[in-house]
């Protein structure tokens, strides 16, 4: 006997902001619909060099299905991208690459660092390797596992939708994150 | 050709041109391995390739190595010839401290990337190289790192230190 294929009927919807409702209108601020909108529609920039891209391949895929978090369309070109998942080993000599791939994305922008590896350098603490990908561009949430399950890139996906739905208007401008950026030495 | 009867061949050969070239020569595991002294590792090379008895016209493989008490440095050659299906390991060694012989990219020049390899890894100067730079580590590397002197941790970690590991 197969499984019965059960029929979802209730769609659950985004989370309406704080606001003020009344019959045929309702009024927020600008900030919170812009975020619930890039939170709802992140498109992932997928930087895979290994086993944790592997994963990956199944997050995307109809088992866990990223699409039902809103980022079912990958963007192959930095330029339109919003996240950057760097899954897998960077070596040394991929660094420079990678971080040309970080300076192409348009603001604003979000880095999730997936697996060991990418996060720390993991087993390969070793001459050829790049001890952690936030040795050269700034991320946002890591993601531990060797490699992580596919729920846990989910989750790594969900924190990044937090951050973008309560990012102010203001922070891509700020002094605080100028600062950030020149500490990696980019403008 | 049984190996034993290359091996001598390839000796004999050897002997007659360049008297004192050949250290040793050995079958080890059934496999003809020549050692040559590294003044006329190129001329021996030659001879390899050119010589139409031997014909070893394809470099399989050439790579580094470091003795075990770690004051010397070699080179290995695998030589094919695959129409007669030989093959024999040539190897020099010279010391750490000058680590200078010719290329091979004028017999073969698949040796061009491999001997860039030998040299990213472990600083052998391959005189008469038309580019002899690194190939698989980055050019800002300052150190040969498949030398024992060199460790192979990554140094810029801070994390890592003794006490976690109990030592």
């Amino acid at each position: 006997m197969g499984k019965q294929l059960q029929k979802r009927t209730k769609l659950d919807m985004a989370k309406l902001p704080e606001g003020l409702e009344g019959p045929g209108f309702f009024a927020t601020k600008l900030e919170q619909v812009i975020g619930l909108a890039r939170a709802n529609s992140l498109w992932p920039l997928p930087f895979a060099t290994s086993c944790c891209g592997i994963e990956f391949m199944a997050t995307m895929a109809s088992d866990y299905d990223l699409a039902r978090f809103g980022s079912e369309r990958l963007s192959f070109s930095p330029r339109q991208a919003d996240m950057l998942m760097v899954m897998g080993t960077i070596a040394k000599k991929m660094g420079p690459t990678l971080r040309q791939v970080y300076e192409q994305m348009a603001e604003p922008k979000w880095v999730l660092s997936v697996g060991a590896c990418a996060s720390s350098g993991g087993i390969f603490d070793t001459y050829s390797v790049l001890q952690g990908i936030d040795r050269i561009i700034p991320v946002d949430v890591y993601v531990p596992g060797c490699p992580p399950r596919p729920e846990q890139i989910i989750e790594g996906i969900l924190k990044i939708q937090e951050l973008a739905k309560n990012e102010s208007f203001r922070r891509r401008n700020s002094d605080e994150y100028k600062k950030l950026l020149n500490s990696y030495g980019m403008e | 050709m049984e190996n034993q009867e290359l091996l001598n061949k390839i000796n004999q050969k050897l002997n007659d041109q360049f008297p004192g070239a050949v250290e040793k020569a050995e079958l080890t595991y059934d496999f003809p391995v020549f050692y040559i002294h590294k003044d006329k590792i190129h001329e021996a090379l030659a001879i390899l390739k050119n010589e139409p008895e031997f014909d070893f016209h394809f470099l399989t493989d050439l790579t580094g190595i470091q003795s075990a008490d770690e004051k010397q440095l070699g080179v290995v050659y695998h030589l094919h010839n695959m129409p007669k299906n030989y093959r024999v390991r040539v190897k020099t060694y010279f010391d750490i401290n000058k680590p200078e012989i010719p290329t091979a990219c004028d017999l073969w020049p698949g040796a061009n990337w491999m001997e860039r390899e030998t040299f990213d890894f472990y600083g052998v100067k391959f005189k008469g190289h038309p580019n002899l730079k690194r190939i698989l580590n980055v050019d800002e590397m300052d150190i040969f790192p498949l030398r024992k002197e060199y460790p192979l941790e990554d140094q810029s970690r801070e994390d890592k230190s003794d006490k976690m590991f109990g030592r």
